[in-house]
């Protein structure tokens, strides 16, 4: 098993004082703090920095941990010496550091598994029948699946209590129905797929926070969903009718003359679909050809003299 | 419960858009007693319709904002305003951020 340094995860020295470690820790929780945190790894340090804490705040267990010595590496492969912890008094309970979730094997061999769930999200033994939690996760769906609807198939770190009373983290796939017209930022939930209730009682409930892979076209902004359209002077200034793509397929877009780049041509109710479907917007951009021949540097030559135009003037007509 | 359902589809709702709550639907749907949706209520956090609590009717958004609060209270220790106050501020920003990607990827050319 992989040894842990607490202190460079909590980033203090090994004589930091307790304030500091406290005044530490409650830093990294806020920053790491996963519905806080857009951080793809924020959660895996959330509870890094948690455990680090459990350890770390109790002056009994950081002594015993200390007793380890300073030589070990982050990541060195580690085990407790015999009789490591003798001498050492240890209180049980509030281990409530981060969101009661289980602590590494390393933690573990060294200060035992027990009851150390903490918050919420810890099953209340004394009632005989208690609701199951509810969990959550981030699913990342594509925005084709948002505009028709799709089925995938998500696998799920899922945390259960095993037969002999300790909990255990399996992988678990499900084939969810990805709603049409979800949004980034919106949750789904599934009724029911959460944690097992104890006694008898009903399951919690699972949520799933929905995020959009980058699309290499397509940008989504709330229900709103955006193009890039690149366009060329002319059809900017004379007016065009250019092809563009749009999600649901592709569609003739008229460009009205004296087009400035910028400019917002509106699809109402193209952007993702609802009850109240967003709007599709394609935003011009104007491209400039490169002139490479003679005939074309002319060309842009007798542009210049058919106009009095200084783009630097305050505004163009 | 939790075997591997590897062939059923589970059926799901988007929370946003679900329909109006009672009180007692968010308390259950949340895991959270009355009294503490009335403080939430009380700080803005959450803003149904409807005056009287057997009148409040929540909308589909009530639910993340309570079950994040719920955790935001739990893991940094902040109280109701102060939650509602990051709520705020990550809705701005989740804003700002989606803008901003979008307006990066103008300049691309």
């Amino acid at each position: 098993m992989e040894y842990r340094d607490y202190y460079k995860v909590m980033g203090v020295e090994r004589d930091a004082a307790q304030d500091e470690i406290k005044r530490a820790y409650r830093k990294l929780a806020r920053k790491y703090h996963p519905d806080v945190s857009k951080d793809a790894d924020a959660e895996q340090r959330f509870k890094e920095v948690g455990e680090a804490y459990a350890v770390l705040k109790d002056p009994e267990k950081r002594a015993a941990y200390d007793q380890l010595g300073a030589d070990w590496k982050k990541g060195q492969d580690f085990q407790p010496p015999p009789n490591w912890d003798q001498g050492f008094e240890f209180h049980g309970g509030d281990f409530a550091g981060g969101g009661g979730e289980e602590f590494s094997d390393f933690f573990e061999s060294l200060f035992g598994r027990g009851d150390f769930r903490g918050g919420f999200t810890r099953a209340d033994h004394r009632q005989s029948r208690t609701r199951g939690e509810d969990t959550f996760a981030r699913i990342v769906v594509d925005l084709e699946d948002s505009y028709r609807g799709a089925t995938r198939s998500i696998t799920l770190k899922h945390t259960e209590i095993g037969e002999d009373g300790r909990p255990r983290v399996r992988d678990r796939t499900l084939n969810v129905k990805i709603p049409k017209g979800v949004r980034p930022g919106q949750h789904i939930r599934l009724a029911k797929q959460g944690s097992v209730g104890v006694g008898g009682g009903a399951s919690g409930d699972l949520f799933l926070e929905i995020a959009f892979r980058p699309h290499p076209k397509f940008l989504v902004e709330g229900k709103d969903v955006y193009l890039n359209l690149r366009v060329a002077p002319w059809e900017a200034e004379l007016g065009a009718s250019v092809k563009t793509s749009t999600p649901t397929g592709d569609v003739s877009l008229t460009i009205p003359p004296h087009s400035k780049a910028g400019r917002k041509l509106r699809l109402k109710g193209r952007g993702l679909p609802g009850k109240e479907p967003g709007d599709f917007y394609a935003v011009l951009q104007i491209a400039l050809p490169r002139a490479g021949t003679d005939k074309q540097k002319t060309a842009y030559r007798e542009f210049a003299s058919a106009f009095d135009f200084d783009p630097r003037r305050d505004s163009e007509g | 419960m939790a075997e591997d359902n590897r062939n059923d589809i589970l059926q799901c709702e988007i929370i946003e858009t679900r329909r109006e709550m009672s009180l007692a639907d968010l308390c259950e749907v949340c895991t959270v007693t009355s009294e503490r949706v009335v403080q939430l209520v009380d700080e803005g956090l959450v803003e149904p319709k409807g005056r009287e609590p057997a009148e409040w009717r929540f909308s589909g958004r009530s639910v993340t904002r309570v079950v994040v609060a719920e955790r935001l209270s739990r893991d940094l220790r902040l109280n109701a305003a102060g939650a509602a106050l990051v709520l705020d501020l990550l809705d701005e920003v989740t804003q700002l951020r989606q803008r901003l990607l979008r307006l990066e990827q103008t300049d691309e050319y």
